[in-house]
Order: C-alpha cells, then structure tokens, then sequence
C-alpha cells in the first residue's frame, strides 16, 4: 500500500506505508488512511487538505504507525472482505470469449503482410502489443496526430471508433491518461482491416510513446485556471519532430504539457516537462527532465529559467540533441539523462540561448 | 431558546454557544474542551470539540458524560464525522450534536457517523435537514447506524 502521492501545485511519490496486505483487509486498511487523514489533516487549508501534505508533515514512519494504530480498531470487524465478496466483485471483470486461434501462423501471416505494405508494419511495430491470448494484439489508436489538440476526436471519430470497437474488439473501447484510445483485443488477422479504417480517419499516426504522443492539457486556449497556453506549444513540438525517421531514432520519450501548476498534463512526471507560467503578464516555459511514471517514479528536475512560447520547440531540440550526443548503444533518453544527469543538458540550452 | 433536530424530530434546548474567552463555562454555556477539563463534577457534564481537538481527552470519562457537541466552522472541514465516529466505537452513549455550519444534504452522513442531534447556525435549514435525515434507505458501508456492510447483509 502507498499513500501521500499525487501531482498538482505540490508533487509527492507516494510512500510505500504496507510492503503486503491480505486482500481481505483493503478495505478496514483503506478506512484507517483516512481516518488518521481526517484526525490530523490540514482540513483548515484548501492548499494543504491533503493526505500527501500530511504524509510529509508527519513524516513516513508516524504516518504508518498512526495507520496501524487505527487499523487495530477496525482490523478484522464488519467491512473485512469475504471470499464470497471477493468472488462477487471479480465477476463483473471476465475476459471477452475469445476466439482460438493458431497464434503461430496468425504472427507469420500478419508479418508477411507487414512486410509487403511497410507503412501498415511501421504502424503494427509503434502502435500494437503482443497479447497474452495467441493469435490477439491490443492496438492503441493515436490522437496525437500534428494540427489536432492531442487527446481530441471529432463526433465523426468517436462514432467510427464506437463501430471499430464493436467490429473488431468485443464492444469495449478504452481511454487512456495517455489521451489516446486502447482497442484492448484485436485478431492479428484482422489488423489489416482495422489500420486501412483507421487511417482513412486520420486516426493511424504511428507514434505512440514517441515524443510527439506528448500529453497535453488544454492550457490558455479553453481553461480559466491556465497561466499560459499549452495546445500551441504540443504543435510546434510535433512539427519540429514529423520525420519520422528521427522520431524513432529518438526513442521511447514522454513529454508533457501542463498550462499551470495544477499540473493536468502531468509535466512533473514527463521524462521532459513543460509548464506554463505567468511572468509579469507573459506567458513563458519552465521545462524539467527526468520525470518517469514508470514504477520507478520519479518528479523531473527543473532545468532552469523559463523559456518563451517561440523558443521551446529550439530548447526541445537541444536538449534532444545532448541525449543523441551522449547516449550509448541502445540507451533511451531517459537512461542517458539518469547516468549523466542534468549538468550537460543545462550547459548546452542555457548556451545556446544567451 | 436555540432549535435543532434530536432523535429524528425538531425540538429545543437551553444551551448557549461556548465563551471560549471565559476561564471557566458560564452558566448555560457549552464548555470549551478546556472548560470541561477544569470541570470537578463531569458526571451529567456536556462539552463541546472543536476541528483538532480530537477525542482523546474525553476517552476517561466516555460514560459520564451526557451531551458531547461537535462544531463545524466551515462545511469543509470533516474532522467532526471522525470524531462521531470514534466517540461512538469507543462506547459514548450520550447525545451526540453537530452544531454549526454543515449543510442539510450533510445531515444523512453526519447521522451514519453517531450524530443523533443537528443544530444549524442558521435555524432555517432545519426543515429541510429534517427531510435529507432519511434520503437514502441502503447503503454499501458500514457505519455507526448499521455497522454490516451491504455485502454481509445480502444472502
């Protein structure tokens, strides 16, 4: 179990306050959190009403000791789960009824088929999973194409996609954090047919987990709490990285954009971040590496003074460049930047623009 | 003559709100948590808590004590559910008063936590307090009011 995580105007990784629970227990444990949040809490202050505030405030190993203080109360009473509820509970989530395929032959045909149309295989290689079913793959549809505010669909799209959903994925469509859409069950066979639908809509960019596939709140354009625009900023950075070629040279990158501090595009968590702040009535950009939402979490690190609008999509390209210049092998950006750290990324931008 | 809401129907009381200023409680007022504590005779004794104060003070004298009230400065602000909650785990059998700012559409919850008394600052919300008491017939959770889960009560 862990608690006092989140991002917002105070970014915490949450504490790991139980290595090992009995399922049965979740919900007596779950209740002592927030018990020992509502007796100590800084419900006095909107800013502070959080369990990550007090979780810091307290310290870990108070915080823990007052959680199992509680628990003692309430361990073992009425809300302790029974395997009939349990077994209740699981049945709402059942797989779909698969179909059984030849996984084998389904890999081989749909490689031949990769092979002869290579625009289809790039898109099979960035944008689809293995599945754990033979013969299946998840397939995640990009909203992240240059010239779309990311994560946006058109009533047209949805409505397509309901019907892809429907056709080729066992009814069930899912949205991601990633703002991006997962079809989660999709027969090798028929990807083919799926891809050509997909991209007839301007839905087939292939590019998930690439730089471009930037996470991106609506900033200034749409958001009354925003300091400064977002949606234009995610623009010149998916232009300035369309050749594909590079894209991919690039590697495995998250960037992500938020318009304020409340952080909605996650950037504390990009392995390149960027947030919108308001200098004197200016909209300009503080950028920070090195965050990860992997399960090693991490809060990226600041680079240093903020950047304006025009000048971001330069920085990014740097900063980019440094990693290319650094990396060895087979290194992703965010092994590069975890070995060398932030210094050579800070010589080189801050250099270059003054 | 203050009006509030005990045991389900609308009736009155003589309390007066606390005068934390005061070393010791006037006459007819509330005791402060420190008041109460300076009190000789607790038994029959009522007090009130405040957010932070929490209830570890009263634990001693949980069986002496006839009236506990729980002021909410601000509806935001849900320490007092815990406090119920936690007074009524431990044993306290007197009455048990919201009083303050919480909302009407509060008065359910506040009641599942071991509240049996609802006295509003502003009296007029005291009908429809009264209407929210029994919104909803069910309820996934345990609580104070029926300490079974749903999912133990179904068969």
């Amino acid at each position: 179990m862990l608690a006092g995580g989140g991002l917002g105007r105070t970014p915490v990784i949450g504490s790991v306050i139980n290595e090992w629970l009995e399922k049965r227990h979740l919900l007596t444990y779950l209740e002592a959190i927030l018990r020992v949040y509502n007796q100590h809490g800084r419900r006095d202050n909107k800013y502070k009403a959080r369990i990550k505030i007090l979780v810091k405030a307290m310290g870990v190993e108070a915080f823990r000791d007052a959680v199992e203080h509680e628990w003692a109360l309430v361990k073992d009473g009425p809300g302790t789960l029974t395997e009939e509820e349990i077994a209740r509970a699981k049945s709402f989530f059942t797989a779909p009824p698969y179909v059984e395929l030849d996984g084998e032959a389904a890999a081989a045909a749909l490689q031949a088929r990769c092979a002869a149309e290579p625009i289809f295989g790039n898109w099979v290689a960035r944008n689809t999973l293995a599945h754990r079913v033979p013969g299946y793959r998840a397939v995640s549809i990009s909203l992240k194409a240059t010239g779309v505010a990311p994560g946006d669909v058109t009533d047209r799209q949805l409505e397509l996609l309901a019907d892809l959903a429907d056709s080729f994925s066992f009814g069930e469509l899912r949205t991601t954090h990633q703002q991006n859409m997962v079809l989660a069950d999709v027969a090798a066979s028929e990807l083919y047919t799926l891809w050509q639908q997909l991209q007839a809509a301007g839905l087939a960019t292939p590019n998930i987990g690439y730089i471009t596939d930037v996470i991106c709140c609506p900033g200034g354009d749409y958001c009354s709490l925003a300091n400064a625009k977002s949606i234009p900023v995610a623009e010149a950075i998916q232009a300035r990285f369309e050749d594909l070629d590079y894209l991919y040279d690039l590697g495995p990158i998250e960037l992500n954009i938020s318009g304020c501090m409340n952080a909605c595009g996650h950037h504390h968590i990009g392995h390149i971040g960027i947030l919108g702040v308001d200098k004197k009535g200016a909209e300009f950009y503080q950028i920070s590496l090195g965050g990860s939402q992997s399960k090693q979490a991490a809060i990226g690190k600041i680079l240093g003074p903020s950047f304006s609008q025009e000048d971001v999509p330069d920085v990014v390209d740097n900063i980019l460049d440094t990693y290319v210049s650094l990396r060895q092998e087979e290194e992703t950006f965010l092994q590069t930047y975890n070995r060398v750290g932030i210094e050579p990324f800070k010589e080189r931008v801050y250099v270059k623009t003054h | 003559m203050s009006r509030l809401i005990r045991q389900g129907q609308i009736s009155s009381d003589t309390w007066l709100p606390p005068a934390a200023d005061a070393p010791v409680a006037p006459e007819s007022h509330l005791p402060t948590l420190n008041q109460w504590q300076a009190l000789a005779e607790k038994t029959g004794s009522a007090v009130q808590i405040e957010p932070g104060d929490g209830i570890n003070e009263l634990l001693p004298m949980l069986a002496a004590i006839s009236l506990v009230a729980v002021n909410f400065p601000l509806f935001t602000d849900g320490r007092g559910f815990s406090y119920a909650r936690e007074l009524r785990q431990r044993g306290y059998q007197g009455e048990l008063r919201a009083v303050g700012e919480f909302l009407p559409d509060q008065l359910h919850y506040l009641r599942r936590c071991g509240f049996d008394a609802f006295q509003f600052n502003d009296e007029s919300r005291l009908e429809e307090g009264l209407r929210q008491l029994d919104i909803f017939s069910e309820h996934y959770q345990g609580a104070i009011d029926e300490p079974q889960p749903l999912f133990r009560r179904r068969s």
